[in-house]
């Protein structure tokens, strides 16, 4: 077992590197001058090998590369041109709101996905299964962006003055302030130290940081804002679960063991619940690493739809603004997420079906 | 008991029907019998044909000019909402079935005119990707040894991205643009397509019949390519098929996003983009394209649904 995790975690290195040289190699392919790209078209000669000599330009690729290795481990991703501010700063501005919304979208995914999968399965081939596949299908089938539209529209216009509207954009209410938890609590802390930053990481997650601060208001306003964001980047995934949960049930029942449980006369409940649904989790737990990337690429398209200040908008309206340094930042940091959470979901696979636990 | 008796029953009988028993019917037409039976294929072939139809003869079907500003030529506005005759719109109004988007152009033509950009997309993507990914994917299963690992960890690293953020990188260095959006989509589902194909080689390479040919002399890419590879297809079609549907979601995406399809080509994906601020004003604006994309992508998903029951005749029991 240990063996097992030790290599499944090597493994992820040559793969965290391959990003690493990727994201390297796509700001050095960005057609013209760096400096040009960087401080606009009427750059002085003078100007341009200061700018070079600064970022390490004028050396060889191999040491260019090198030098970016050794920022990339120290968290220094650069400043970004738009703000003349540390990338790593915005990102800790930016992550938590999309940590918040994926985290909140998992769970969404993977509770309704299941039970969705459920229900079909012990339903099968009635008009209930049938029916909940048919509008898994289109759930698969739709532009998660265009879904977040019409709910937008649907719980923010249509549904105005009933007690079913919801916001739908932004994070907080107008007036409402998130007050980070350190505040709240008198800490005093030196500003730019690690602390400090980690602190301030924390408290950008406004949902838990107004829940350890007892601050009700923002925490309903909060979850108020992030329901419809959530759904939205839930459904793709969720339907994607319920499809694998029905046909994984489906297979299990149809085993011999299912049979004898049923011959011996327990009730068709404690079959599906004891003896059927934890062997039919397994693939369903593989499915769930896979649709973390559909989850972060619907973080991205939904933050867009929502006006929600995350990392996706962020890293979108980046590239308009040709600020390289966020783009590649953000880059590293949402491809770096992938993989340990891929890795997390291999070795809990492990952790959850004796069979494939290497011997 | 009694299904598995009327499984077998129905596999004898497409045993039969096959004509395995008496002369031999090729794969590809036991798979199209099979798949005329499925209903999801039935579904799915009867959305992409309309789409393919609608595709075929938009200049009649569509009214309007996609690109035809209607400002100063008929009495509307802009971002009007829909006009239907039928159900009660003014009769003296000009009929505009979805309405008038944002640049005063009739939605029903454009979303008509869409069709044959959103079609091409997925065509286009999956065909780039499977060229680049079944060659990667055969020589790296076919040989083996360094190369076999040089590719595939060059592949692991591409799965290492969502995909589409790896997308939206390279579209980044490329510029925003239809073409690089294609480029962008294709190299990003490559690894799917080189893993698939390089499993189906691997379990195909050690028959007997591929020994046969390399005994009767035949060259590596020969048997490759002649032997290996068209027994490996299966799964690849399946793929290809699921493919076409990712791509032209992503595509629609990166065009939301506006690093695709620029305007004024009417994209779907760029008409929900473009009009997106308008959703609590002109809903129809966004309403139309995605309902589009919905039922093109439904028709492929399905259909991959279908033939991989088809192509799978375990799972026809």
């Amino acid at each position: 077992m240990l063996g097992y995790a030790i290599k499944r975690l090597l493994s992820a290195i040559p793969v965290l590197f391959g990003i690493l040289v990727v994201t390297f190699s796509l700001a050095r392919l960005i057609p013209g001058d760096p400096c040009k790209a960087m401080l606009g078209d009427k750059v002085s000669e003078a100007t341009c090998a200061e700018f070079a000599r600064n970022f390490g330009l004028d050396q060889p690729i191999w040491v260019q590369f090198f030098y970016y290795l050794r920022d990339v481990a120290q968290g220094n991703f650069g400043n970004s041109i738009r703000f003349s501010r540390p990338v790593s700063q915005i990102i800790i501005e930016r992550l938590p709101m999309t940590i918040e919304l994926a985290f909140l979208a998992l769970i969404v995914a993977t509770i309704c996905g299941i039970a969705i999968g459920i229900f079909a399965a012990r339903r099968h081939n009635t008009a209930g299964d049938v029916g909940t596949m048919a509008i898994a299908n289109v759930g698969i089938a739709m532009p998660v962006f265009w879904l977040g539209l019409m709910m937008a529209y649907v719980f923010g216009v249509a549904l105005k003055g009933t007690p079913l509207w919801l916001p739908p954009s932004g994070r907080l209410t107008a007036g409402l302030v998130s007050v980070p938890f350190y505040d709240v609590w008198g800490w005093q802390m030196a500003k730019g130290t690690f602390g400090a930053q980690f602190a301030e990481f924390i408290s950008n997650f406004y949902i838990f940081n107004a829940l350890i601060t007892f601050n009700w208001a923002v925490f309903n306003d909060a979850i108020r804002h992030m329901i419809l964001p959530a759904l939205t980047v839930a459904t793709i995934p969720m339907a994607v679960i319920a499809r694998m949960t029905r046909s994984s049930l489906l297979d299990v029942l149809g085993r011999d063991y299912v049979r004898t449980a049923r011959a011996k006369g327990v009730p068709d409940n404690k079959v599906v619940q004891r003896h059927a649904l934890g062997n039919a989790m397994l693939p369903v737990v593989t499915i769930l690493g896979l649709q973390m990337g559909a989850l972060l690429s619907g973080a991205v398209l939904t933050e867009t739809v929502f006006g929600l200040a995350g990392v996706g908008r962020m890293l979108v309206e980046a590239i308009f603004a040709r600020d390289y340094p966020i783009v590649q930042g953000f880059t590293v940091l949402i491809a770096t997420i992938y993989v340990v959470v891929n890795l997390i979901v291999d070795l809990s696979y492990t952790y959850l079906d004796p069979r494939v636990r290497p011997q | 008991m009694t299904s598995l008796d009327a499984a077998t029953a129905r596999a004898a009988e497409i045993v039969i029907e096959d004509g395995l028993l008496g002369n031999p019917v090729p794969l590809w037409k036991q798979t199209w019998k099979r798949l005329l039976r499925k209903r999801s294929a039935q579904v799915g072939m009867i959305f992409i044909g309309f789409m393919i139809l609608v595709a075929i003869f938009a200049p009649i079907i569509a009214p309007y000019d996609p690109n035809q500003v209607l400002i100063g030529v008929e009495d509307i506005k802009r971002r009007e909402a829909p006009c239907v005759h039928l159900l009660g719109c003014d009769v003296a109004k000009p009929q505009h079935i979805m309405g008038i988007d944002g640049n005063a152009r009739d939605v029903f033509s454009r979303l008509v005119y869409g069709s044959r950009i959103s079609l091409m997309i997925g065509v286009i993507t999956v065909s780039a990707a499977l060229v680049m990914g079944v060659f990667l994917g055969a020589i790296a299963g076919f040989f083996g040894g360094w190369l076999d690992n040089l590719i595939m960890r060059v592949m692991d690293v591409i799965l290492g991205f969502p995909s589409l953020l790896l997308a939206i990188a390279i579209v980044a260095v490329l510029g925003p643009g239809i073409v690089n959006a294609l480029l962008a989509i294709s190299v990003v589902s490559v690894p799917g397509y080189a893993r698939v194909t390089r499993a189906s080689v691997l379990s195909v390479k050690s028959q007997d019949f591929v020994s046969a040919s390399r005994v009767l002399g035949a060259s590596k890419w020969r048997i490759l390519f002649t032997r290996v590879l068209p027994n490996a297809l299966t799964p690849i079609v399946v793929l290809a098929t699921m493919g076409i549907a990712g791509g032209i979601l992503e595509a629609a995406g990166l065009s939301f996003l506006g690093l695709g399809a620029q305007p004024p080509m009417a994209e779907w994906g760029t008409m929900l983009g473009s009009e997106k601020d308008q959703i609590f004003s002109s809903p129809h604006l966004v309403f139309f394209p995605g309902i589009a994309i919905v039922i093109t992508v439904l028709g492929f998903n399905l259909l991959g649904d279908g033939l991989r029951d088809a192509l799978d005749p375990r799972l026809n029991a």
